[in-house]
């Protein structure tokens, strides 16, 4: 359906996709602009495929949501972004870079449900963590490190917690502690898989406010997200995904209920213009090999 | 009192032997304390017992213990991990074929011996008292090499354990370190095996850390509780086998699993005794 990748140069897919929202932004300026660019990328695990032909553009300095119901990929699309899945097919740059090359500068935070909160690592260890990358064996954390993860836990509150360890936390604070650790490696390039589901309203607040000053910034932003609330109040930018880009653009744009019918199928009522989701926010859209679920997705 | 304790030093067989179970308690603590947190017991079990055909194979060719042994832990401790990321069988399967079939191939080049044959036990169990003094520096070589890597690597190695896709995602060869600490448990294995053998090393891997874990919710304190358990129980348990008579490296392995025992029942977190002082407080409060 789209025309194979011999050519660098030429994205007929990036034009089809970008103009459904993005009208008059053409292919060529997009990647150029772009932090990170994707052009018909295919991925999956094992011989599943889960996200076909994605192109996608997201501008630096872009606070940008992905929505989409269980199954759809969002995670795998993450995953992707950040170098630990390798597509099938398609072209990705990160950073102006191949996907992994730049991961110095890339955060990635996993779903909350993937970390082992029993782990023997305190609140501390785990902020600490963010600056192991550019640290490098041997070198041992020093004042410069120390003073980043004081100031990563100071602006998402928890520097009181700096010896609790993990697990005695709540799930608004684990969350935070997550996000502390993403500041403190003082990254480009945000990737947070639910950084805001199963947490308070002003933990959630928090988090995006933090998120907002990051990407004003410059700093480009991307969070999986079910709730859609909360991508059309706080984030400039959705891409509605279903395994398929679906739309992508201005939140007010991306949020309405044909566009959120198409993504949803029938997992969304729409009652007089408010659209209502049907759909488990606690759940993995998609399990990695060797992880456990407890579910069955039902494929779209 | 004295004397129990420093006549056994007029012995060089013995001081020896004291050495060499304090370096294994040593080393079996550090190593271990990833082994628990990254769930790789099966795996550490696997790969003693695949360390039996090299040990046989390297009698057979009269090589060096140290060098079959090492051979077979590493490549089987490898096999492991291609397996466990590119097959499509679930991983405790491909480690139950693994670990029977290569006993199985061991005790197969045993039972083939003609004549003359070593004493199966010590293979089996370990025989700390028999060490030879080139054994012993062989031993401190291996195992100094071990705690060199993990000195260089812990924060990697921490990472990469706790969080293997933000640690991937960050740009560590998250990849590399899961076959990094599978060949360390391998060399950790053969450094071991004198001391305690095949059956009981994968008690000196898990048993420190996992008491360790029951005291303790912060990494480097882990760690360094799982070292001095491990140590303790290394110098206790062969002084106990001395002046009981008895098997030393199942004495070292008794006296860290007691340690467990004991730290269960009176663990501050987890201790049955804790517990149940905790529920009668909520009760009154």
């Amino acid at each position: 359906m789209t025309a194979p990748h011999d050519h660098p140069h030429q994205h007929p897919a990036a034009d089809r996709q970008l103009t459904t929202v993005d009208a008059g932004l053409d292919a060529g300026h997009a990647r150029a602009h772009a932090d990170l660019w994707l052009s018909d990328v295919t991925a999956g695990y094992d011989t599943r495929p889960v996200l076909e032909h994605i192109t996608l553009a997201v501008e630096a300095g872009t606070l940008l949501a992905v929505v989409g119901p269980n199954g759809a990929g969002k995670s795998t699309l993450l995953k992707v972004m950040a170098g630990l899945l390798r597509p099938w097919g398609g072209r990705v740059e990160v950073l102006g870079a191949p996907p992994g090359r730049e991961a110095r500068r890339v955060a990635y935070v996993p779903q909350a449900e993937t970390v082992d909160w029993a782990f023997p690592v305190t609140v501390g260890d785990v902020v600490m963590m963010g600056r192991y990358p550019a640290l490098g064996p041997l070198r041992r954390p020093g004042t410069a490190d120390r003073r980043a993860v004081a100031t990563a836990l100071e602006r998402v509150g928890m520097r009181e917690h700096e010896q609790a360890q993990i697990g005695a936390l709540s799930g608004g604070q684990r969350r935070r502690v997550f996000l502390a650790r993403a500041l403190a490696a003082e990254p480009d390039l945000f990737l947070l898989d639910e950084p805001v589901t199963g947490i308070d309203a002003t933990t959630q607040e928090e988090l995006m406010d933090l998120l907002e000053a990051e990407a004003a910034r410059g700093k480009t932003v991307i969070a999986t997200t079910h709730d859609l609330a909360c991508a059309a109040q706080r984030f400039q930018r959705v891409l509605a995904i279903n395994r398929e880009v679906v739309a992508h653009g201005p939140s007010s744009l991306v949020l309405d209920p044909t566009v959120l019918a198409r993504t949803y199928g029938g997992h969304l009522l729409v009652l007089g213009g408010q659209a209502v989701l049907l759909d488990d926010a606690h759940h993995h859209d998609q399990p990695a090999p060797g992880e456990r679920h407890y579910h069955d997705d039902v494929a779209p | 009192m004295i004397d129990l304790v420093l006549g056994p030093l007029a012995h060089a067989f013995f001081v020896r032997a004291l050495l060499a179970s304090a370096l294994v308690g040593l080393v079996c603590a550090v190593v271990g304390t990833y082994v628990v947190l990254k769930g790789l017991a099966f795996i550490g079990d696997a790969i003693s017992h695949a360390a039996f055909p090299g040990i046989v194979a390297a009698f057979l060719l009269k090589g060096p213990f140290y060098l079959g042994a090492g051979i077979a832990a590493v490549a089987t401790a490898l096999a492991i991990g291609w397996v466990s990321r590119r097959a499509r069988i679930r991983i405790d399967t491909a480690i139950g074929v693994l670990f029977a079939g290569t006993f199985a191939f061991g005790v197969f080049l045993f039972s083939a011996m003609r004549g003359w044959s070593p004493d199966l036990l010590s293979f089996l169990f370990g025989n700390v008292l028999a060490i030879s003094a080139e054994d012993l520096l062989g031993l401190v070589a291996l195992g100094g090499l071990v705690l060199a890597v993990v000195a260089i690597f812990w924060k990697e190695l921490l990472y990469a354990t706790f969080d293997p896709l933000g640690a991937g995602a960050a740009g560590l060869p998250v990849a590399r370190l899961e076959y990094l600490v599978l060949a360390l448990v391998a060399l950790t294995i053969v450094v071991s095996l004198q001391a305690v053998g095949i059956i009981l090393v994968v008690a000196m891997l898990v048993t420190p850390a996992a008491t360790a874990q029951l005291l303790t919710v912060r990494f480097a304190a882990l760690m360094r509780l799982a070292i001095v358990i491990g140590v303790g129980s290394g110098v206790v348990g062969l002084y106990l086998s001395d002046w009981l008579r008895v098997a030393s490296g199942a004495t070292i392995v008794l006296v860290e699993t007691a340690l467990f025992l004991v730290a269960l029942l009176l663990g501050p977190r987890t201790g049955l005794l804790g517990l149940r002082r905790a529920r009668s407080s909520r009760r009154q409060g």
